[in-house]
């Protein structure tokens, strides 16, 4: 019986070992600390959006008047500010290329970005966002280290400058070689590597909304839901011990 | 009010009914935390009729539309994301409490004689219950909706002669497409959901004919007048009972059974309602990360994984390298299942009285099938392949072992009565 037991916990461990292995290498991701209560950093992940992401990539399921509602933005400030298309404000924000077209332009249609932090999660966004780099061997001039030969150009080039993988050369045993210490911009850009940073930290909050518009709605209603689940669990309780006290 | 109960009673029998099934019902004293899963079942399956029936007034079931109506309840219907959300969570929270209560049912042998055909309806509800769910997950037609359907679909295919035939008949297409998606849609939110409650009425039917089992798997109806009266439970149970049997250790369905049942239906509510306000996707486990992608039948994901209270039969299904085979095998674990009112000849009931390789038998169990729940997550790597056929096989050596030991088992003797 012991030896059995033994066994199995020895199996088990085994089996969760290979499982930690069978993981295999993968690009660490940043962290993006993501906070849906910060309206200004959604207010200007709405902009940047807005702004450079729109023209390709749809939210074909998120509506302007929403958005400008969850995010505190007054709803004409908004139609001057941030509608581009003519549309009416309780539109949903699409755009007009058509999914030929983008076929023909990037060999793909540009993925609707309503749920894309639902699918890929607020790190890898962030993440992807800063893992931009020159390659001539694209077409567009640049690669992406967290999505390989992503079709997509780099669109924010304007705001980090050109990025480029750097190396530098350091003495490892008693040889000079050339270590990869990671992506940085050639400083041509309007904003700092810093700067960058935080904008694509807004940016990846605002999808991060936008995949759950809901979120602090159904978090707030959960509280209350668990007060009054204690209240009345309590109260079973209290009523089936009463019940229950006599029997033995 | 008494009048118009006495002209109900009169036309059909309401207080009768009641007083049979609830108030005079005699369940056992001695019932534990397992014994609550039953109940909870019955929450969720109206917790789910409920929410579809909303969710339906707002659903298109067409390729075109589907995925956007979703995203239409999760955003602009008034607490869509509730609905939806209560449904996903009690899809997921039915298959939990499920695998619970049959657990129960194991441990306790409350399979054995006199409740096979209680235990036969049960394992049908759990079939029709994996029809129904894997149906319910087409409708939301993203790329896990999409692919797992494909996948699971075409394991029809391996069926000699009929095969192809057979799965162009279930799909209504080439491929997985609207025809599909309409036709699921029409199985989900009314075939199987109506076989489903018929299969429920019958499961109780079932168990107040023979009566509840109990942790000890000692019968509380003794022989008539084998019981002196000061032994008896001070409690009125009805004559249908009392006039064949002599009823011990035993207390009425209401309220005893009701007030405890409300208070687990508290406990359980906290975790579902966690689940439902804060962590729905539950970590990609009850919804998938990919299925927020809508349908793309040009675009295969990476990784296809069915969702995970079907992962243990998907681990076996991939753990042979024959297709057929793999799905007969795969049938097969539910088929033993169903047998194991007859696989186990045993004469005790309750696993506290079974001998020790009982025990650890059903223990190894348990481990399998959760191991196995495991591995069907995971991408089929030769490492994991070989451990889902070493769990597979110990799978099915419960069953196998169980039906010779069972004959002879030594067992420890078991108590004319519930003692405590």
């Amino acid at each position: 019986m012991k030896t059995l037991f033994r066994t199995c916990i020895l199996a088990a461990a085994s089996l969760w070992s290979v499982a930690t292995l069978a993981a295999g290498p993968t690009i660490p991701l940043d962290e993006a600390k993501v906070n849906l209560h910060d309206k200004a950093s959604l207010q200007r992940g709405a902009q940047l959006f807005m702004n450079y992401c729109l023209g390709c990539h749809q939210m074909q399921y998120q509506r302007y008047n929403r958005t400008f509602k969850d995010l505190e933005i007054p709803l004409e400030l908004g139609v001057e500010n941030l509608q581009f298309t003519g549309e009416k404000v309780g539109d949903l924000i699409t755009n007009n290329m058509s999914a030929d077209m983008a076929g023909n332009w990037f060999g793909t249609a540009a993925p609707d970005l309503t749920l894309v932090a639902r699918v890929r999660g607020a790190d890898w966004l962030y993440t992807y966002f800063r893992s931009f780099y020159a390659d001539d061997s694209r077409p567009f001039g640049v690669n992406n280290s967290v999505f390989p030969n992503v079709g997509m150009p780099h669109v924010l080039q304007e705001l980090q400058g050109v990025p480029r993988k750097t190396y530098e050369s350091r003495m490892i045993d008693g040889e000079m070689q050339d270590v990869y210490v990671g992506i940085k911009t050639d400083g041509s850009g309007t904003l700092s590597p810093d700067e960058y940073d935080q904008a694509m930290l807004d940016l990846t909050n605002f999808l991060v909304y936008t995949g759950e518009p809901m979120l602090l709605q159904q978090r707030r209603l959960g509280w209350y839901v668990f007060g009054f689940l204690f209240v009345f669990t309590v109260f079973a309780y209290l009523l089936k011990r009463e019940f229950f006290r006599d029997i033995k | 009010m008494g009048k118009l109960v006495d002209w109900i009673d009169e036309r059909i029998p309401m207080s009768k009914t009641m007083k049979i099934h609830v108030t005079e019902y005699p369940a056992p004293k001695n019932f534990n935390v397992w014994y609550v899963f039953g109940a909870l079942a019955m929450v969720v399956l109206v917790n789910q009729i409920l929410t579809g029936i909303w969710l339906t007034m707002n659903y298109v079931p067409t390729a075109e539309g589907a995925f956007r109506s979703v995203e239409f309840i999760m955003r602009d219907v008034e607490y869509g994301w509730l609905l939806r959300y209560m449904h996903s969570t009690g899809a997921s929270a039915f298959f939990v409490v499920v695998y619970l209560h049959m657990f129960r049912g194991m441990m306790y042998g409350s399979y054995q004689k006199p409740r096979e055909l209680l235990w036969v309806f049960g394992m049908l509800i759990f079939l029709v219950l994996m029809a129904e769910a894997f149906m319910g997950y087409l409708l939301p037609w993203g790329q896990m909706s999409y692919w797992g359907a494909q996948v699971i679909i075409s394991l029809f295919g391996a069926i000699p002669w009929i095969g192809d035939d057979l799965t162009l008949w279930i799909r209504g297409d080439y491929v997985i497409s609207g025809a599909t998606l309409n036709r699921f849609f029409a199985l989900h939110v009314i075939a199987l959901p109506l076989v489903l409650v018929i299969l429920v009425f019958l499961h109780i039917v079932a168990l107040h004919e023979v009566g509840s089992n109990n942790p000890e798997g000692i019968p509380i109806k003794k022989k008539k007048n084998s019981v002196p009266d000061e032994e008896k439970p001070n409690f009125k149970f009805h004559h249908r009972f009392t006039s064949k049997y002599d009823i011990v250790d035993a207390v009425p369905f209401f309220p005893y059974y009701v007030v405890k049942d409300t208070f687990w239906l508290g406990i359980f509510l906290f975790f579902f309602s966690y689940v439902i306000f804060f962590n729905p996707a539950m970590g990609g486990f009850f919804l998938e990360p990919p299925n927020f992608e809508a349908a793309n039948p040009l675009k295969t994901p990476e990784h296809i994984a069915p969702v995970w209270y079907f992962t243990p039969f998907y681990a076996i299904l991939r753990a042979v390298p024959d297709k057929l085979m793999g799905v007969l095998l795969m049938f097969g674990a539910i088929v033993f299942l169903f047998l194991l009112p007859w696989l186990d000849r045993g004469k005790v009931r309750s696993i506290r009285y079974r001998s020790t390789f009982h025990k650890v038998n059903l223990t190894v169990f348990v481990i399998s099938f959760i191991v196995l729940g495991y591995l069907g997550v995971k991408p089929a790597t030769d490492v994991y392949t070989f451990f889902a056929r070493v769990f597979t096989f110990l799978y099915f050596a419960f069953f196998i072992l169980l039906w010779f030991y069972s004959k002879n088992e030594k067992t420890k003797p078991v108590p004319e009565r519930i003692t405590k």
